[in-house]
């Protein structure tokens, strides 16, 4: 994933609260493979009619040079489909600002180079006020944990872990290897002292 | 001092990084069709599964539950699962396995959920397997492979929270109407960043069945962990599954198993206490899990809430196509359906049964339990004929109209009655109106047509 810890972008506002994974992405579209791009079935069913025609004013449609989405409280709950967060990046968005996430939305956007900034219920209001229905120009700096527009700036939330994997863009995989022998290690004291977490019986064949 | 969480945590914990993530091994890792992002991952690193001994396939999301696949998308989506798994030889539940099921009801069917383990899956409801005082949690494709590659997770231990159900549960109400009751309590958000530990009277006299479906609904009120603390009725599920430790490895594992429990004087960074004598059987009304409320209640009035409501309640009542302040008894449904990770195990088909026996439905509707093993059981108790002399349909098992990804799903502006977990917008279908509820309630909306009150239909009957 690519590494990032600045962005200036358009940012548009999504005045809705609880936008779950399911609206994000229908489950419909799930079985596409990822090389063909998700950008278009983000939203889907909010931003496109039942025969497929774009509605004019939904926010990403009259604005789909958007890289920065404001929206209300658990934004990305329910269902863990990474392919939520595919669509939101394959349709070019880079950050989604509001008072909180899915706990594991949020794991897979950071996964996938997407920055979840978590500010507070008032900054939020003040932010989704501002923006009204047109986009305007913000400015994000992971590294200090600050938005700003219009010469104000905001602080936004986000651990240091996971802070630290968007501003390098690292695999975890890569991580993990370093640790290959506290891992074996592990292993062998887990099965001498409690073999019985190892399933009893061994393969369906 | 320390609660469950911390000893689960401790014990898996490998290392812990400077920023305080801790590297977690993984006991098992369950995959089903939606793994394929992550395989493909895997593929592409030219890395192979690091423990197919701990890795389980199950075909679930797109099962279909009457006759072949509906697509030839859905088939390739199974066929493609079968065959990574055959490639890195993890056992797989295919479709034709006799062990096929959900993932969620699968995995402690079959013995492979045990107390003081990791299981991890991508899926949200992977929290149904904490209800055996197991570290259980979902993760997302990346993390998936992750796990394929190295057997182990990153993970911030998360706060914990302690929710207490104290007093006996009244007739007709169940561990749904516990989940929801809090779930309404406390917001889709109220436990998010926390492991949710359930405790109390009326959590302990729940069966495993009810246990997991309350730690399987602690994602929709933001938890990805939920847990109870194993004890006896944990062990006896346990004794003679298939995967389970034998002989004198159970012996063991048990005395071990004993340990696994919150010391009495932990500190909780939350604690929650509800009373299960006030929790009335329990419906949604509106497009998220938070909006249950009491079958005995009336539908929200946007002119009285507060202006900060009223918007997302009117749009949510638009959808829904309700009237406000009608009573929820007064809605009238179109199809019901039983099924799911949330309530298709054997005491919820029993559930159903107890209402509909000798009883016709009004509406038409789906009986998927939740594995073969569920399907089978529920022949044998002669369960399958209730549901068809009622008019239900009984059909195969998988996820089918909980997620709609199979081809079974509730057409535009249609209402259901559904014993799944969520009533997101589109959920069971494009336009679709979902109200959850338990089995039983679901059994009573389907005889009278409408959102019911099972309660008095249970009168004189032995409430399974």
């Amino acid at each position: 994933m690519t590494a990032w810890s600045q962005h200036k972008g358009k940012a548009i506002a999504l005045t809705l609260e609880n936008i779950d994974t399911d609206q994000l992405i229908p489950a419909r579209f799930m079985s596409t493979p990822r090389a063909e791009g998700y950008g278009d079935f983000l939203l889907h069913d909010m931003r496109k009619t039942s025969d497929g025609a774009p509605i004019p004013d939904f926010p990403i449609n009259r604005h789909p040079e958007a890289s920065i989405l404001v929206a209300g409280r658990n934004f990305g709950s329910g269902s863990s489909r990474e392919a939520a967060v595919y669509a939101l990046v394959d349709f070019g968005i880079r950050a989604v600002i509001a008072p909180s996430f899915g706990d594991i939305f949020a794991a897979n956007a950071v996964n996938n180079g997407l920055l979840p900034a978590r500010v507070t219920d008032e900054d939020a209001a003040r932010l989704l006020a501002r923006l009204g229905a047109g986009p305007v120009e913000l400015s994000l700096d992971i590294e200090t944990r600050t938005l700003s527009l219009d010469n104000q700036t905001m602080p936004f939330s986000l651990s240091a872990p996971w802070a630290e994997k968007l501003i390098n863009g690292w695999d975890d995989i890569d991580l993990t290897e370093h640790h290959r022998p506290a891992i074996s290690a592990y292993r062998a004291r887990r099965a001498e002292t409690q073999p019985w977490v190892f399933p009893a019986e061994d393969t369906a064949g | 001092m320390t609660t469950l969480l911390d000893k689960l945590w401790a014990a898996q914990e490998i290392v812990k990084s400077a920023d305080g993530r801790s590297l977690l091994w993984v006991d098992r890792h369950l995959v089903h069709e939606g793994s394929h992002h992550a395989f493909a991952k895997l593929a592409a690193r030219g890395a192979r599964v690091a423990e197919p001994r701990l890795t389980f396939g199950v075909v679930d999301h797109y099962a279909p539950t009457r006759g072949p696949a509906a697509s030839p998308a859905i088939a390739r989506m199974i066929d493609t699962l079968e065959q990574n798994a055959a490639q890195h030889r993890v056992p797989c539940f295919g479709l034709n396995d006799p062990r096929q099921g959900i993932v969620h009801v699968v995995g402690p069917e079959q013995g492979l959920t045990l107390p003081g383990l990791l299981v991890t899956c991508g899926d949200s409801h992977t929290s149904t397997h904490g209800a055996f005082g197991a570290l259980a949690f979902g993760i997302g494709a990346t993390d998936v492979a992750h796990v394929l590659a190295t057997q182990t997770i990153w993970q911030s231990k998360p706060k914990s929270m302690r929710l207490t159900v104290t007093g006996a549960l009244g007739p007709g109400v169940g561990a749904k109407d516990i989940a929801l009751a809090w779930i309404a309590k406390l917001g889709t958000g109220g436990a998010q960043g926390h492991a949710v530990e359930y405790a109390g009277e009326a959590v302990r006299a729940l069966s495993m069945e009810g246990r997991m479906t309350l730690c399987n609904l602690s994602i929709e009120g933001g938890a990805r962990f939920g847990m109870v603390a194993p004890d006896e009725t944990t062990f006896s599920y346990i004794e003679g599954r298939p995967y389970a430790p034998k002989g004198a490895g159970f012996d063991e594992a048990v005395a071990y198993w004993r340990t696994l429990n919150s010391d009495t004087d932990a500190a909780f960074d939350r604690d929650v206490t509800i009373e299960a004598a006030e929790i009335a059987p329990i419906v949604t009304w509106g497009t998220s899990p938070e909006d249950a409320l009491p079958v005995t209640a009336t539908i929200p009035n946007p002119s009285q809430a507060s202006e900060a409501d009223a918007d997302r309640i009117t749009a949510t009542i638009d959808y829904m196509g309700l009237t406000p302040g009608k009573a929820l008894t007064e809605v009238e449904i179109d199809q019901v359906f039983i099924g799911s990770c949330t309530n298709a195990r054997i005491e919820d088909l029993r559930a159903a049964a107890a209402v509909l026996a000798g009883r016709r439905a009004k509406v038409p509707g789906l009986v998927s339990p939740g594995s073969r093993q569920v399907k089978a059981q529920a022949e044998a108790e002669g369960l399958d004929r209730i549901f068809a002399q009622a008019g239900l349909e009984w059909v195969g098992s998988g996820c089918s109209m909980c997620v709609a990804m199979n081809g079974d799903s509730v057409a535009p502006g249609k209402r259901c009655a559904s014993t799944t977990n969520r009533n997101f917008r589109g959920r069971q279908g494009r336009g679709a109106r979902t109200h959850l509820m338990s089995p039983a309630m679901v059994a009573a909306a389907a005889v009278t047509g409408r959102l019911t009150d099972v309660r008095p239909m249970l009168k004189g009957r032995d409430a399974a």
